[in-house]
């Protein structure tokens, strides 16, 4: 399964590299974000300083949408999805292979914006930064497979631009609550780390919860 | 030709109808929904006494909580009947679902409502980002996309397996939500909302409690007598399409 799963995530991000449409779009759909952001918060600002943590997740939030939306409504329009569902393999196989493909894309946007977002806003980090990676992983992990599962589901519509977002934030604000507040901790006030934890924990295991949750009901989505 | 027109004036099938089966059960639902309606206007109005530092604002409290207690209902409703769709396939637990589901947006829209009415006069302020507002606005967002999900185009199980799995999904977030959100800011408002009016948090008079739960009993029969009254009317649509169909296939034939 999990061998399937890697043929999907590869065949996906090697179309991916070929075209550099997705990727090249969410990253410079981020910069775009920054910049909007430099108009609503002036930089120099002393108090722009506790928008950062939210801006990161912002960045995050609105170009993974983009990114989610390509990875399943490509399959409908090449009408290749009937090939990946005959071919003989779990459906729990599909999501996770475009769930690590995904996941990978998310990664190098983040990898690309948020080291830019903090040099344009002049972003000091006090805070540690192993940490903040750490957050950063668990936090795009929960968004990204329940973005997967939801993507699949909204295929399935004609308009699935527009519902995958009405779906998306409402299910995955419990993540978006725990990332943001354990971000706005780990950047700036290194003494409440414990409170940062908590919150880490909370979306951890909200992730599993989730993530087995997706895999056991992708079967009835991907159903013809 | 007159074949065909012959095949059009032909009478349709004749089934029937579904309310001469239901309707002793609409009657008694009906029923009890006015008795416990006209029993809660008195005992909220009459009975239960005027709370001391609020006022009669304090009221609203009799709407507020038993539509927060019939959204939830609803809901719980909606996520038992996704799950028995998606293990026996049969259309009427989707129907159920989904009326369901509509009712419980109309309350839960009740409670959003009521709620800042109350709170601007006591709390001095129509909104606080306290947990339990939180939760109620996500919960409300979640089945206002429960329904945009079921206004997706294709054929009927098609969407209402789409939606049954969103339905489980999306009620499995409600109680983590719940949880996870009583750690953040608790310290902010210590009252949670129904625990009582007189800000100690449970110190609820017997008159109130009285009046409380007759209108708990009121509300849950409205939920019943629109889910049943709901779902026969979702049935005729069905049925009202299924004609449609024949009648099409009888005309082009």
């Amino acid at each position: 399964m999990l061998k399937a799963a890697l043929t999907i995530a590869q065949k996906d991000l090697l179309s991916e590299l070929k075209t550099k449409q997705v990727l090249g779009t969410m990253i410079i759909f981020a910069g775009l974000v920054i910049l909007v952001l430099s108009f609503a918060f002036d930089p120099a600002n002393n108090t722009t300083k506790a928008v950062i943590p939210g801006a990161v997740w912002i960045i995050i939030v609105f170009s993974g949408i983009l990114g989610l939306n390509r990875s399943l409504v490509s399959e409908q329009r090449n009408d290749t999805m009937h090939g990946l569902l005959v071919a003989p393999m779990d459906a729990s196989s599909i999501f996770l292979g475009k769930f690590f493909a995904n996941f990978m894309m998310i990664m190098i946007v983040e990898i690309v914006s948020i080291p830019f977002l903090f040099l344009l806003f002049d972003f000091e980090v006090t805070g540690s930064i192993l940490y903040f990676i750490l957050v950063l992983f668990i936090g795009s992990f929960g968004f990204i497979a329940i973005g997967t599962f939801l993507a699949a589901l909204a295929s399935n519509s004609k308009s699935s631009e527009m519902l995958l977002p009405l779906l998306l934030f409402p299910i995955t604000s419990p993540i978006l609550i725990g990332v943001t507040q354990a971000t706005k901790i780990i950047l700036t006030n290194m003494e409440k780390l414990p409170n940062a934890l908590a919150w880490m924990q909370l979306v951890a295991a909200y992730d599993v919860i989730f993530f087995v949750l997706c895999f056991l009901l992708i079967e009835y989505v991907l159903e013809v | 030709m007159s074949m065909n027109l012959e095949k059009e004036q032909a009478p349709l099938p004749t089934t029937e109808a579904a309310p001469t089966k239901s309707s002793l059960l609409t009657k008694i639902l009906y029923g009890c929904m006015v008795v416990t309606f006209l029993a809660a206007i008195y005992t909220i109005f009459m009975y239960a006494e005027v709370e001391k530092t609020m006022g009669a604002v304090q009221k609203i409290f009799y709407m507020h909580v038993p539509s927060a207690w019939a959204a939830f209902l609803a809901f719980f409703v909606t996520f038992v009947f996704s799950i028995l769709f998606l293990i026996k396939r049969k259309r009427i637990f989707d129907t159920y679902a989904y009326v369901s589901a509509e009712i419980g947006v109309v309350f839960t829209l009740i409670v959003l409502t009521t709620g800042p009415i109350w709170a601007k006069s006591s709390w001095n302020t129509w909104w606080a980002w306290e947990p339990r507002l939180t939760t109620t606005l996500i919960l409300f967002f979640l089945f206002m996309a429960y329904l945009m999900v079921r206004q997706m185009d294709g054929p009927w199980d098609k969407k209402a397996r789409l939606s049954a799995v969103f339905g489980i999904i999306g009620f499995a977030d409600v109680p983590i939500v719940f949880f996870a959100i009583r750690w953040w800011q608790s310290k902010f408002h210590p009252i949670v909302f129904g625990d009582g009016p007189s800000q100690e948090g449970g110190g609820i008079s017997d008159t109130m409690l009285v009046a409380l739960l007759v209108s708990i009993a009121a509300f849950t029969f409205l939920y019943a007598y629109l889910l049943h009254k709901g779902v026969s009317f979702e049935n005729m649509k069905i049925k009202v399409s299924q004609y449609k169909q024949k009648l099409r296939e009888s005309l082009e034939n």
